[in-house]
C-alpha cells in the first residue's frame, strides 16, 4: 500500500546510505496485512536517526518494529513503506548494580535484560506477556503483567528514554536517576504509543531486587462476587501481595491466584495468612508456574480476539458477570485472566468465532467496563473481527492527542492509523 | 519535598527586579491593559465578588510561592471554587492573550507558582473538598487545593494513606504536588506524585475541560496525564483529581544512626541497599545540619556524629524484623556509633522531627540560606560529598546536608549571611557549583523541588538543544499561545506557530524583531 508520491529506488539509495542493512520487505515483513517495501535495520541511535532523515525527505510511512510479536496489535497501519527493525540494537548498555539501574537499546529482548541484570540479584519488574518482546515493543505497547499490582507497570519504571522522531532528530527525556523532575516526561506520551510519536532507541529503567523467595496460593471460585470477595479479602490485608490474578471462562471454575515475594519467613507467614484469607479450598505453592505471566490467548491456534479490560477494583464482579451473561448469550468461549488486583484482565476469544457475536462481547463488556471507571480495548483480532469491532473504543481529550501527534509528525508517517482515533 | 514556610527557605527576600524570564516575550502580548480589562470583566461576570482580588495590598500577599527572593505582583488573582469557574477565568485568558499562573499552597521552592505582572493568578485554596474515599478502589478523589495530609487523615481510619509525602505536607496542596510531581522522603520505596495520580479533570490553556485517566489504570490513548504531572502549570491546570490509597503497612520500624562521617554513613547507605532491601525511607544529615536541627528541635540526635542516618523500614511484620537485623549489623559494620530504634508513633515522630524540620532549623545558625535541591546516582555520593565539602572550604561558604540518601536527592543548604557584602552572590556560585556537580555525575538538577524559574536557565546544561525542542512540541500541542505559565521551566522563550505543513500566517512580531525564535 505505497502511496504514489514516493520513489522507492531514490528512496533505497538514501536509506541505503544512512544504514547498511537496507533490504526487499518480504510476506513475513507484513505488519498486520500491509507489506511494505522495505525494511531498514540499523545498528545505532544516530543510524536511526539517518533512517528517518532519509524516510522524512522520501515521505516514506515508517513502522518501527522490535521482535515483531506484537505487530498486528492496534489497527493496521494504513499505509506503510519501511520499516525500522531495531532487532540489531540489543545491547544492554550499562547494569549499574549498585544505583539499581539498567540501560538498554530497544531491540534487546526483555529475557536478555532479565538475565543480565539477574547477575546481580536484580530485575527488571516488568512480565515478559509475550515470549521474546523487546524493550521497545513493551515500551510501545505498554504490555503489563501480574507484577504491575507491586510494581506498576513500565511508566513506573522508565526513568530515562532515548527517540528519534519522524523529522530524524534525536532526543532524550529524564536521564539516569530514579528522582528527577527537570523537563517534562516524554517516556510517559511513548509509553503505550504504539509507534506513532518516535521511535524509542534506547531506555533506562529502575530495577528492584529480586526475592529470595515466591509462593502462589490459590482459591477456586465459581461466582463473579466469589472472586470479588477473595480479590478484596487480599487487599484489604496486609499481606503486600506482588500480585492478585484471576482466571476464569464463564461458566467453569475459576482460580484467584496471589504472588508472595520475599525472604523465606515472610514469605511462609503471609502464606499462611493468605491461605485464611482465600478459605479452606485454597492451596500453596512455591515458585512460579511455567505459564504465569501468559495472555490467554497464547498458543491458541490462528489469530484469537485479544481483548484488555480495565476497570475500578470494586468493578471486578460486575465486568465478570456481564462476561458471564455474554458469553451464554453468544455462546461463544471467552477466556478471562488478569491482574484483578491492579484492575485489568485480558480475554481471548477463538479466531473462528463469528465476527458479529464477537462485536457483541466487545460491546456489551465495554459499556460494562466504562461504567466502572474503565474501558476495553480490542488489542488483536482476525480482520473479518477488526472490520465488525471498535478497536479502541470512545477514547476522552482525543483531540488533545490529535495536536500532540500533530507536533511531533504532523505528515502522519509514523505507524498512521495504528492508534486512538486514526492517529 | 522541602522546607514548609517560604521565609525560611530562601536566599533572604532580595527585593529587586524580576529576572528577565519573568518579563520578557510572551509577557508582552498581556502587558496590554485593554486585554485585561476584557479579562477582569469576563471574570466578574462568572465568579462570585469575594474571589477576584485586583486590590493591590492584597495582591501583593500573593507575590511570591515559597522561593520567596522572586516576588512580582499579579495583575488579578482569582479564587475559583469550581472546575467551570475555573475554566471560565482560564478562557477569558486564552481570549485575550493574558497569560495565567496556577498556585496551590504557594509552598513550592522553585518559583514555579511566580505570578506574572501582566497575568491572573488562580489560586485554588478554595476548591478544597475531598470528594471520595473508596478504598475497596484504593483511591481517593479530591479536589486541587486539598492538603496533600488531609488526603491521608481522611484515609486512615480505612487502613489507608496517601504515599507520596513532601515535608511540606501539612500544608502543600495537592494540584502543586501534580503540577511539580512532588516526591517526599518515602519515594525511595513508593514513587512519586506521578505514581500515585491516575486520574484528573484537566482545564487546558484553552479552557476546555477534559477527562485525563480515570479510576481504572492503562486509559486507552496517549498518557497525557504523565505528560501534566511535573509540568509545573506549562500544560494546564488539573482540578479534581483521582490519587491512589496504599494500604497501611503491617509494621513500621524507624532507626537512628550516628556515625563518625558522610562517607561512613554513605557507605552503610549503600550496603543497605546492596543486601537487596528497599526501606521506606533513607535520610542523611551531616554535622552542620546536625547541629542545626539539635539547636532548633532539641531531637537529640548522637552527640558528636559526623553523620546520622533515619532509616525507615515498612511492611509485613516478619520481614521488618528480618530487615532491621540486617540494617543494624550493616550500620555496625560502618562504624555506627550510637542506634536508636523507635516502634512505636511518638518515638518515630521525636527521630523524624529533626530531619523535617532541618530546613527552617538551618536558620538558626545562619542568617540566610539558600536550598538546593539535585540528583546523583546513589554510588557516586562518597565522592560528591567530598567535592562539596572541598567547595566550601575554598570559597569559605558554609554547606549543611541534608538529603535522601536512598536515591541520591541531595539537599545542600548553602549557607550566607545577605548583610555581608558579596555573599549572596558567593553563596549563589557554590549552589550552581553543586549543580554542575550534579550534572558532571549523570544526574539531575531537580529531584523534587522542581525548574521553575529559578533553574530555567540550568536545563541546556542538562539536555540538548534538541531535547528542549523536543519537549517543547508538547507544550506546543498544549499551549500554542503560550498563555499558561509562560516564563517557566525553559530557558528561552519561544513560540509554537503553526504545525508544520500546514498554512502559515504572518511571523509573530517577536519572531519578525528577532525576539523569539518560532518553533
Amino acid at each position: 500500500m505505497t502511496t504514489l508520491d514516493v520513489d522507492l529506488a531514490a528512496a533505497r539509495t538514501a536509506l541505503s546510505a544512512a544504514c547498511g542493512e537496507v533490504a526487499d520487505a518480504g510476506p513475513a515483513d507484513a505488519v498486520d496485512g500491509v507489506t511494505p517495501a522495505l525494511v531498514a535495520r540499523p545498528g545505532s541511535t544516530p543510524e536511526v536517526a539517518e533512517v528517518l532523515r532519509a524516510a522524512a525527505a522520501h515521505r516514506l510511512a515508517v513502522v518501527p518494529r522490535g521482535r515483531g510479536t506484537k505487530l498486528t496489535w492496534g489497527r493496521p497501519p494504513e499505509r506503510a513503506d519501511l520499516v525500522v527493525d531495531l532487532s540489531r540494537m540489543d545491547a544492554v548498555l550499562d547494569h549499574a548494580a549498585g544505583d539499581l539501574i539498567v540501560e538498554a537499546q530497544a531491540g534487546t529482548t526483555l529475557a536478555e535484560v532479565q538475565r543480565t541484570v539477574a547477575g546481580a540479584g536484580q530485575r527488571l519488574a516488568l512480565d515478559e506477556t509475550v515470549p521474546g518482546g523487546s524493550v521497545g515493543g513493551t515500551l510501545a505497547t505498554n504490555a503489563s503483567g501480574p507484577g504491575r499490582v507491586a510494581f506498576g507497570t513500565a511508566r513506573d519504571l522508565l526513568i530515562g528514554v532515548t527517540v528519534v522522531r519522524a523529522d530524524g532528530v534525536v532526543a532524550k527525556a529524564g536521564g539516569r536517576v530514579v528522582k528527577n523532575v527537570a523537563g517534562y516526561d516524554l517516556g510517559k506520551l511513548v509509553i503505550g504509543s504504539f509507534g506513532t510519536l518516535a521511535v524509542v532507541t534506547e531506555a533506562v529503567f529502575r530495577l528492584h531486587p529480586l526475592p529470595a523467595a515466591r509462593s502462589v496460593v490459590s482459591a477456586p471460585f465459581e461466582r463473579p462476587e466469589e472472586a470479588q470477595r477473595l480479590v478484596q479479602a487480599v487487599l484489604q490485608a496486609q499481606v503486600v501481595p506482588s500480585a492478585v490474578e484471576v482466571s476464569w471462562r464463564p461458566g467453569g471454575t475459576g482460580t484467584v491466584s496471589v504472588l508472595l515475594e520475599g525472604i523465606e519467613a515472610g514469605v511462609e507467614g503471609r502464606t499462611a495468612t493468605t491461605r485464611q484469607l482465600l478459605g479452606e479450598a485454597s492451596s500453596a505453592a512455591a515458585g512460579l508456574p511455567e505459564d504465569w505471566a501468559a495472555l490467554p490467548w497464547a498458543g491458541r491456534p490462528g489469530r484469537p480476539t485479544a481483548l484488555k479490560a480495565t476497570f475500578a477494583l470494586s468493578g471486578l464482579a460486575r465486568v465478570l458477570e456481564t462476561a458471564r451473561a455474554v458469553a451464554a448469550d453468544t455462546g461463544l468461549d471467552l477466556d478471562l485472566r488478569g491482574s484483578a488486583g491492579a484492575g485489568v484482565l485480558h480475554g481471548a476469544l477463538a479466531a473462528d468465532a463469528d465476527p458479529a457475536a464477537v462485536a457483541r462481547v466487545v460491546e456489551r463488556l465495554r459499556a460494562e467496563c466504562t461504567d466502572v471507571g474503565g474501558a476495553l480495548v480490542v488489542l488483536d483480532a482476525a480482520p473479518e473481527v477488526a472490520a465488525a469491532v471498535d478497536t479502541w473504543g470512545p477514547v476522552p481529550a482525543l483531540d488533545l492527542m490529535r495536536r500532540v501527534k500533530e507536533r511531533f509528525d504532523p505528515e502522519r508517517r509514523l505507524a498512521p492509523g495504528r492508534f486512538v482515533g486514526g492517529i | 519535598m522541602s522546607g514548609m514556610h517560604g521565609t525560611e527557605t530562601t536566599a533572604g527576600p532580595i527585593e529587586g527586579p524580576v529576572p528577565p524570564e519573568a518579563t520578557s516575550a510572551t509577557g508582552e502580548a498581556g502587558s496590554n491593559p485593554q486585554a485585561m480589562a476584557a479579562v477582569v470583566a469576563a471574570v466578574e461576570a462568572a465568579l462570585p465578588p469575594d474571589a477576584v482580588v485586583s486590590d493591590h495590598i492584597r495582591l501583593r500577599t500573593y507575590e511570591c510561592d515559597g522561593l520567596a527572593h522572586y516576588r512580582v505582583t499579579p495583575a488579578l488573582v482569582v479564587l475559583p471554587e469550581t472546575t467551570e469557574q475555573l475554566a471560565a477565568v482560564v478562557r477569558a485568558c486564552s481570549d485575550h492573550g493574558v497569560p495565567f499562573v496556577a498556585r496551590g499552597s504557594g509552598t513550592g521552592l522553585s518559583g514555579g507558582a511566580l505570578p506574572r505582572a501582566d497575568g491572573v493568578l488562580v489560586v485554588t485554596s478554595r476548591m478544597r473538598t475531598i470528594h471520595e474515599i473508596r478504598p475497596e478502589d484504593q483511591r481517593a478523589v479530591v479536589d486541587p487545593g486539598v492538603i496533600n495530609l488531609d488526603v491521608t487523615h481522611a484515609a486512615g481510619p480505612k487502613g489507608y494513606y496517601y504515599a507520596p509525602d513532601p515535608s511540606s505536607q501539612q500544608i502543600c496542596s495537592i494540584g502543586g504536588n501534580l503540577a511539580e510531581n512532588s516526591g517526599g522522603a518515602h519515594c525511595l520505596k513508593y514513587g512519586f506524585t506521578t505514581n500515585h495520580v491516575l486520574g484528573a479533570e484537566f482545564v487546558t490553556p484553552q479552557g476546555d475541560v477534559v477527562q485525563l485517566g480515570g479510576m481504572a489504570p492503562d486509559s486507552p490513548g496517549y498518557d497525557l496525564l504523565g505528560a501534566v504531572v511535573g509540568s509545573e502549570g506549562t500544560l494546564g491546570i488539573a482540578t479534581r483529581t483521582i490519587v491512589k490509597l496504599t494500604r497501611l503497612p503491617q509494621e513500621v520500624r524507624t532507626v537512628l544512626a550516628g556515625f563518625a562521617s558522610t562517607d561512613d554513613a554513605g557507605a552503610a547507605t549503600s550496603a543497605i541497599i546492596g543486601a537487596g532491601i528497599v526501606p521506606a525511607a533513607i535520610e542523611m544529615m551531616d554535622a552542620l545540619a546536625i547541629e542545626a536541627a539539635e539547636a532548633a528541635t532539641h531531637c537529640d540526635y548522637p552527640a558528636g556524629a559526623g553523620a546520622v542516618l533515619v532509616i525507615e523500614l515498612d511492611g509485613a511484620a516478619v520481614e521488618v524484623e528480618h530487615e532491621f537485623a540486617q540494617v543494624e549489623r550493616i550500620c555496625q559494620e560502618h562504624h555506627a556509633f550510637a542506634t536508636r530504634v523507635a516502634t512505636d508513633p511518638a518515638e518515630r515522630a521525636l527521630i523524624w522531627k529533626g530531619r523535617k524540620s532541618a530546613f527552617a532549623a538551618v536558620g538558626r545558625i545562619s542568617p540566610d540560606y539558600i536550598v538546593q535541591d539535585g540528583v546523583i546516582p546513589r554510588t557516586a555520593l562518597p565522592g560528591v560529598l567530598r567535592s562539596i565539602a572541598e567547595l566550601s572550604e575554598s570559597s569559605g561558604v558554609r554547606v549543611a546536608n541534608v538529603f535522601h540518601a536512598g536515591d541520591g536527592n541531595l539537599h545542600p543548604l548553602v549557607l550566607f549571611d545577605d548583610a555581608v557584602e558579596g555573599a549572596a552572590e558567593a553563596a549563589e556560585a557554590v549552589s550552581g557549583a553543586i549543580l554542575d556537580l550534579c550534572i558532571s555525575h549523570g544526574g539531575s538538577i531537580t529531584g523534587e523541588h522542581g525548574v521553575g524559574i529559578d533553574k530555567a536557565a540550568y536545563m541546556p546544561k542538562m539536555f540538548s538543544d534538541e531535547d528542549l525542542d523536543t519537549m517543547q512540541l508538547v507544550r506546543c500541542a498544549f499551549d500554542p499561545d503560550g498563555v499558561a505559565n509562560p516564563g517557566k521551566v525553559f530557558p528561552t522563550p519561544r513560540l509554537c506557530g503553526e504545525v508544520p505543513g500546514k498554512k502559515k500566517g504572518a511571523p509573530h512580531p517577536l519572531v519578525a524583531a528577532g525576539k523569539a525564535t518560532a518553533f
